[in-house]
């Protein structure tokens, strides 16, 4: 039984990762309907500056809203730069640049840091380190989470109760008549970009002391995202934590009863396809009808 | 009689045979991996052009093509060519599975879906409880298939032809395919999707065939690999071969058969030249190229050429012109 609560609690503190980079997926997806496949690759360069900045002396907290910044502005130029002027809005057009993005990074990253592994401080195991909650969850993990759950609040309160995030909630639910009551889309747009290469930065930075830090280390983490934003609705960003959270869960239950932890990644496609059959709207998200 | 086009096509076929001859060891090697890229981005070529969508994990199905061939070979002792219409019809039957659900949605659900296995499959394979079959990380080494018949031929030669012989059929196929009627029909759904769901057309039906078929290509081209590299293992069908297979149909071209060969050659040849500038090149190289591409030449090299032969018609934001001539064609017949 203290097995099971253990896997859990510690599938609850991944999942907030998930949660993240799920929350930032359905931001660009809500107003561009774009998989943006480059965000883990986008989040580990994050990684990688904010790691730069610690390393060259700045205390933890300042490094990590720092890179938060950087990540921000590099979502917007982004968008502004690139993804705005794409006239081609096929599927190859828009997954195409998403891969060369995911391409370019990942390249980069290894390019200007190095391919090996790396360990990445944790601001939470100080001093006085050990397990909390009766050993069940390590410091680094409860902060983690408290950190995520804060993020996720800000980004909630941000939406809910302010101007632009009123304005950016409803360029994306209706592009044309937003344009009308005089909301600037196109910057609404870039903003989105901004914040979720944010977003994904906090999740980078926050997973980056469990799973080490390498080109590669979003890849796995970006696939849990994809199934946890599809698990809660690909439309709706309450969703998309909560399925991050679920699917945080789902896969350390499933790998420490079920399928071992050698077949981890197959669970996620079989959650992306299981939705995809059953409930293709997902758990919280309303099924598009297409008017005709 | 042959016309124009037939006897460049024989001409062309001739001189690829004629490479057989002319270069030997790691050349040919190159060549025949070349065809075998080709055959692989072929199938993406069908998906792309019957469903409008992209497939990210067309690397599982080379995967599984390969290990089709080579589980058989290895563990069953069956010779090569009686392997080729297993790898082709189990990576089918897979990809009948996996596009059904993500393809009677719009949007962009395949590439998701097949992205998710572009990363699993990999981990399937290395996975103890397949290891008796699969032999886990190590793989499996394949012995190729001795030249027959005491032909004169090296070992290599031989490898490169059948390879050669393979790849010309299935370009044949796919070449049937996309000018038959049931093709240019799939075009009139993809364009008209509503039109044809009020026929009472079962889209999502006919779209996961195409998708079969074309998984069934890159099958066939993984089992042709198994055989030219003579060993297969997880860690040679990474996601990154799905993303470099990707790449090759974009450079090429989506919209033609031609841009396969020249997507194959790319994804052969041009991460050999990266490197040579930088070790790290390649994926900076390989992805500004991508948005390149994607910006400036949205049919690739090959609908490049095509425009600059049809009197430098730069005709913006269109499709691929064979895409588009099709589409003109079926709009006027609703």
């Amino acid at each position: 039984m203290t097995g099971l609560l253990h896997q859990t609690l510690s599938g609850l503190a991944t999942g907030g990762i998930y949660a993240s980079l799920a929350l930032a997926l359905v931001m660009v997806y809500r107003a561009t309907r774009q998989i943006n496949f480059a965000q883990g690759e986008m989040a580990t360069f994050s990684t990688y500056v904010a790691l730069t900045l610690i390393q060259a002396g700045l205390p933890y907290w300042i490094a990590f809203a720092a890179t938060l910044l950087f990540s921000f502005v590099m979502g917007v130029a982004l968008e502004r730069l690139l993804l705005r002027k794409l006239a081609d809005h096929s599927g190859l057009g828009t997954v195409g640049v998403a891969i060369g993005l995911l391409l370019i990074f990942n390249a980069l990253s290894g390019w200007l840091f190095g391919f090996t592994e790396k360990g990445f401080p944790s601001p939470f195991e100080g001093a006085g380190g050990g397990a909390l909650l009766g050993g069940m969850l390590s410091r680094h993990e409860v902060g983690m989470t408290g950190v995520t759950l804060l993020v996720l609040g800000l980004v909630y309160c941000f939406f809910r109760f302010t101007r632009l995030g009123l304005a950016m909630r409803a360029a994306a639910a209706n592009p044309d008549s937003s344009r009308l009551v005089g909301i600037r889309v196109g910057w609404t747009l870039a903003l989105g970009w901004g914040l979720a290469a944010a977003l994904g930065a906090v999740a980078g930075i926050m997973v980056a002391p469990i799973v080490f830090l390498d080109p590669n280390m979003m890849l796995g983490i970006l696939l849990y995202a994809f199934a946890g934003a599809l698990l809660g609705g690909a439309d709706n960003p309450a969703g998309a934590v909560i399925g991050g959270f679920a699917v945080g869960v789902i896969e350390n239950l499933g790998g420490a009863y079920l399928v071992g932890t050698d077949l981890k990644l197959t669970l996620a496609l079989v959650i992306i396809t299981v939705v995809l059959v059953l409930r293709p709207a997902g758990l919280f998200g309303r099924a598009v009808v297409a008017r005709v | 009689m042959i016309g124009m086009p037939g006897l460049m096509r024989l001409l062309g076929i001739a001189a690829l045979v004629a490479c057989g001859f002319l270069f030997s060891g790691y050349h040919l090697f190159q060549l025949a991996q070349t065809a075998v890229y080709a055959v692989a981005i072929m199938g993406l070529v069908v998906v792309t052009g019957t469903t409008g969508q992209v497939s990210l994990g067309h690397g599982a199905f080379y995967a599984v093509g390969a290990y089709a061939t080579a589980i058989l070979m290895t563990n069953f002792g069956w010779p090569f060519w009686a392997t080729l219409p297993v790898a082709g019809i189990a990576c089918a039957a897979l990809g009948f599975a996996v596009g059904l659900p993500a393809l009677r949605l719009s949007g962009s659900y395949l590439a998701l879906v097949t992205f998710a296995l572009a990363v699993a499959v990999p981990q399937m394979l290395r996975a103890k409880a397949l290891e008796q079959l699969t032999g886990g990380v190590q793989g499996i080494v394949v012995t190729a298939p001795d030249v027959p018949f005491g032909l004169p031929l090296s070992q290599d030669q031989y490898l490169y032809l059948v390879t050669l012989a393979v790849a010309v059929l299935m370009f044949a196929f796919a070449h049937n395919i996309l000018r038959g009627r049931t093709w240019r029909a799939m075009v009139a759904l993809r364009d008209q999707p509503l039109a044809a769901e009020a026929a009472g057309i079962d889209i999502a039906r006919i779209k996961t065939r195409a998708f079969a078929i074309s998984a069934l290509f890159t099958g066939i081209a993984g089992a042709l690999a198994a055989i030219i590299v003579q060993f297969v293992a997880p860690d040679s069908f990474q996601p990154q071969l799905s993303i470099a297979l990707f790449v090759g149909l974009v450079v090429g071209g989506a919209g033609s058969l031609a841009g396969a060969v020249i997507g194959a050659a790319f994804v052969e040849f041009a991460p050999l030249l990266a490197e040579q500038v930088n070790k790290n090149a390649p994926g900076v190289f390989y992805g500004a190229l991508l948005v390149a591409i994607l910006f400036v030449m949205p049919g690739g090299v090959a609908g490049g050429f095509r425009r600059l032969i049809a009197g430098f018609q730069w005709r913006r934001h269109k499709p691929p012109s064979m895409l588009a001539k099709q589409q003109g064609g079926t709009a006027h017949a609703e």
